[in-house]
């Protein structure tokens, strides 16, 4: 008989195919989850792993079973020590339900808790938050990339794997060898045929044997120079090179009038999340300003921004002359990447939308590697508002502006710095 | 390989180190002249024996989402602490295939070896049922067969029809076996051959059945016909895909892949207290045979024995854990044909004094769960495990302590606790009884129902409205009662 031993241990990922069934089907239910998500968690925790809970009503499996809490039943219990014929025992009320505990043999799986827990990839949640965005695979690639080195072919090294020889410098590192050795050889050969002739002139047998032995071994030395020789091996190197990562600044400018309600900060919020995302896979350090608006602009943490209200008319330019400042103040453009992103619902009153715009081309984009404007909500006018005609004109490389009425409109908003950023 | 003096100590293993712990547990198992299959030995991570969790084992099976489910239900028990994974898994195959957990210490692989590879694998070789209702050398063919077969599916009918299809199917699983008849031999290359030929037959039908897809408006024919079935048939699954008038051909052969497999599990169901007796038995006695002969150390002994404890341990007023019943079971019947005392002469005349290696071979080869224990439970046993047997009825807000061990009670005792191992006491009992082939094409199931007890109203109604959709026309539900009447009809 034969036995024998498998190692399976690297067959990884059996159940993947499994699991995106039955994500797919709980689809409604998780993006339910994640809107929560969304509303209570801080930009930078969207990073980190996610659990969500499913109740397992959502996947129930029906089948034909039968009720333990029905019909007369009976049951052999183990480890009695109180009890004598005849005795009552109060029922658990427990229990009572779910099915298969009735029985010793019973096989039902437990169903004593209501919910279960996993957590989702990284991947599983950026598809939910964004609608089953179809991310192209360079973006995908950038958001979800952790590793941060690559290698890149660079120079030539002596040591290395057959595979990496580099034929033309082996080449030519042996000419070099070779016609360094036969220079040397040729003056050894000459003064050996100098010490030849001198002894053959002084007629000292013993001398001219021992000078045309030397002869023969320079002229043996001279014709064992290889053609190739192990030192001359030259492979192409590989070296672990840095992506170019410095510093980043992501400025949040966020109109917080009561126009904006709460559907249009969520908007504003994925937007908001997904470009962190992206810009935090970029650059090695991405620092968040948040910056709300109303006709006067205030610097607050994320919480009041995402949450705090406030009253007033809308006054769009106050952010982008308090975004100059704190550039101004902090984020010298020599250090720092400066992106904005705006988010609004394009209300603007009098000469405020031609004022930005103004200010915007010629204070703001000058320093911005990119800056975008995102236009929330679902009116029908959106698209057509003054600040947007305003922005409208705007001729500019790093400018974008979008209108982003539902969610699956965020990732498009941001298409085009993704795709300048794959380029750069 | 270590040559047979090596004495394994510590906890680290290497993969040779498995197999010649194999090998040492073969020379001993010989003496007890264990029967089984050649041995294939799978080390797997946690995670992949979660997936074996999700398969029953199989290391192969169809894609759906259901398994998905209980893949994340189980990594969730398991990451939050709640449930241990097992050590091994082992299921009937040829070879037979054990997963061997990669964290599991020197001590515990040399505990789960006998275990899976000598215990379960001459079981699964020698016991009666597995025999008779599995195939061993063909089940892997089969499953790949089947994975093969839905995956071609999804692609030609579409991802949904197919997954509609399976959730249907599954919720009829139960009902899916074959009880008393027993079911054909898997044969992948026959199973091919015939799949084709079914299916040409099935696609010229079809043009037929478009007949029996429409329902006919006059019902004259009622008074004349037949009753179909002739005889009840308790397989639910075998009966759509031989006569549910509006599946497509290949939804069919769903249907019989789903029982082919549940047909598979139905002897393991059956003979978990046997099984993992037999296989408790041996691990601990080839342990002990293992340390006796120096080959493992004392710590690796303790360390098992620690394990061993565990596995067998019986907590009070709770459920029965199989693995002790079971491993006392055994116990107590090497007592019996050893040391027979007056009592166990009088209760089992048969074993009391014989041979007990042989009477072991013959009870492993010929029983299951309810027979084994209704043949074999001794007195001394009820005793040791101070069993009781308490009774209680719907309504009732307390049960009553009907008999506890004791001369007077065993018999009682013995027979319901047999009786809990009686599939049919956890399986409802769910038949067909009418279909009216020939006016509204109605289909009529019956559930007989024992001491009062009910379905799952719920849980019911929900796999009525999956059958439904299966079979394309009405389907009702009778619950009858002992005395053959109507109870409440679905």
């Amino acid at each position: 008989m034969t036995s024998v031993i498998v190692d399976r241990r690297p067959e990884k990922g059996k159940s993947t195919a499994n699991r995106q069934r039955v994500l797919k089907r709980l689809d409604s239910a998780l993006k339910a989850q994640v809107d929560k998500l969304i509303a209570r968690k801080k930009l930078q925790e969207h990073d980190t792993a996610v659990e969500v809970s499913v109740e397992r009503k959502d996947v129930k499996e029906p089948s034909f079973a039968l009720d333990p809490a029905t019909g007369t039943m009976g049951r052999i219990v183990p480890g009695n020590e109180h009890y004598r014929v005849g005795d009552k025992i109060p029922r658990d009320p427990s229990q009572r339900q779910g099915r298969g505990s009735g029985s010793g043999a019973g096989e039902g799986e437990s169903d004593d808790e209501d919910t279960f827990r996993f957590a989702l990839s990284r991947e599983e949640y950026l598809s939910l938050l964004f609608d089953e965005l179809e991310l192209p695979p360079l973006v995908k690639k950038d958001l979800l990339e952790i590793d941060e080195n690559r290698f890149r072919r660079g120079g030539v090294v002596r040591y290395g794997n057959p595979g990496t020889v580099c034929v033309a410098r082996t080449f030519k590192a042996s000419i070099g060898r070779r016609v360094a050795a036969e220079a040397l050889h040729e003056e050894a050969l000459e003064a050996a045929e100098a010490a030849l002739n001198s002894a053959l002139a002084d007629a000292v047998p013993a001398r001219v044997r021992a000078a045309q032995v030397a002869l023969e071994e320079v002229q043996q030395r001279g014709a064992d120079i290889p053609f190739l020789d192990p030192v001359d091996l030259r492979h192409r190197a590989l070296i672990e090179v840095q992506a170019p990562r410095t510093a980043a600044v992501m400025f949040c400018l966020m109109d917080v009038s009561s126009s904006m309600d709460e559907t249009r900060k969520d908007l504003a919020k994925r937007f908001f999340t997904l470009l962190y995302l992206f810009l935090s896979r970029k650059y090695q350090k991405v620092e968040l300003v948040f910056i709300r608006h109303t006709d006067q602009a205030q610097e607050v943490d994320e919480d009041t921004f995402f949450n705090g209200t406030q009253a007033g008319s809308t006054k769009v330019v106050s952010a982008l002359v308090k975004m100059h400042e704190i550039i101004g103040q902090r984020y010298p453009a020599s250090h720092y990447n400066i992106f904005g992103a705006q988010a609004s619902d394009g209300d603007s009153f009098g000469g405020d939308s031609t004022e930005s715009s103004a200010y915007l081309i010629s204070q703001l984009l000058p320093f911005s590697r990119y800056f975008v404007y995102a236009e929330v909500g679902d009116r029908t006018e959106q698209g057509s508002t003054s600040l947007w005609s305003a922005y409208d004109d705007i001729e500019c490389e790093h400018f974008n502006m979008a209108t982003v009425r539902t969610r699956d409109e965020v990732y498009p908003a941001l298409a085009k710095l993704f795709q300048r950023e794959q380029t750069a | 390989m270590q040559n047979s003096a090596h004495r394994f100590t510590g906890t680290e293993w290497t993969l040779d180190d498995l197999l010649s712990i194999e090998q040492i547990c073969g020379r001993h198992a010989e003496r007890y002249r264990l029967d089984t299959f050649p041995n294939q030995m799978e080390v797997i991570t946690s995670e992949q024996m979660l997936d074996s969790y999700v398969s029953s084992g199989l290391p192969v099976n169809y894609g759906h989402w259901s398994f998905g489910k209980h893949f994340l239900i189980e990594s969730g028990k398991y990451r939050s602490g709640q449930n241990a994974l097992a050590y091994e898994i082992v299921i009937n195959t040829n070879p037979c295939i054990a997963f061997l957990k990669e964290d599991n210490s020197l001590a515990m692989q040399a505990l789960v070896i006998p275990h899976a590879c000598y215990g379960h694998n001459s079981f699964s070789k020698g016991n009666y049922l597995f025999k008779q209702w599995t195939q061993p050398d063909a089940v892997l063919d089969y499953m790949l067969f089947a994975r093969n077969y839905v995956a071609d599916c999804e692609e030609r009918f579409g991802f949904e029809r197919v997954e509609q299809t399976l959730d249907a199917l599954h919720a009829l699983r139960d009902q899916g076996l074959d009880k008393y008849k027993r079911p054909r031999k898997l044969d992948t290359r026959k199973e091919r051959a015939e799949q084709a030929k079914r299916l040409s037959v099935a696609q010229d039908n079809m043009r037929q059945g478009e007949y029996y897809s429409v329902t006919p408006q006059s019902s004259k024919a009622v008074a004349t016909e037949a009753v179909f079935p002739a005889s009840p048939e308790e397989n639910l699954l075998y009966f759509l895909e031989k006569h549910a008038p509006k599946l497509e051909p290949w939804q069919r052969e769903l249907a019989r892949i789903v029982r082919k497999i549940a047909q598979y599990f139905y002897p393991q169901r059956q003979t978990q207290v046997m099984n993992e007796g037999w296989a408790t038995f041996w691990h601990h006695r080839i342990i002990n045979d293992m340390y006796e002969a120096g080959q493992i150390d004392q710590g690796i002994l303790l360390e098992c024995l620690h394990s061993h404890t565990n596995v067998v341990r019986q907590p009070e007023y709770t459920r029965l854990n199989p693995y002790a019943l079971g491993f006392a079971a055994w116990n107590e019947i090497k007592r019996v044909c050893e040391k027979p005392t007056a009592e166990d002469r009088e209760f089992l005349p048969d074993i009391a004094g014989s041979d007990w290696l042989e009477t072991f071979h013959d009870i492993m080869q010929n029983y299951r769960d309810e027979s084994f224990l209704l043949q074999f439970l001794t007195p001394k046993l009820v005793r040791d495990f101070r069993l009781m047997n308490i009774q209680t009825r719907e309504g009732l807000d307390h049960w009553t302590v009907d008999h506890t061990a004791g001369a007077e009670g065993f018999k009682a005792i013995r027979s319901q606790l047999a009786a809990q191992y009686r599939l049919e006491s956890v399986m409802p009992e769910i038949s067909v009884v009418r279909y009216r082939r020939d006016t509204d094409r109605k289909l009529t199931l019956q559930f007989q129902s024992y001491n009062g007890r009910n379905l799952v109203e719920e849980e019911t109604l929900q796999t009525l409205k999956q059958l439904r959709q299966l079979w394309g026309f009405d389907v009702q539900l009778e619950a009858v009662d002992q005395s053959g009447k109507i109870q409440k009809t679905y």
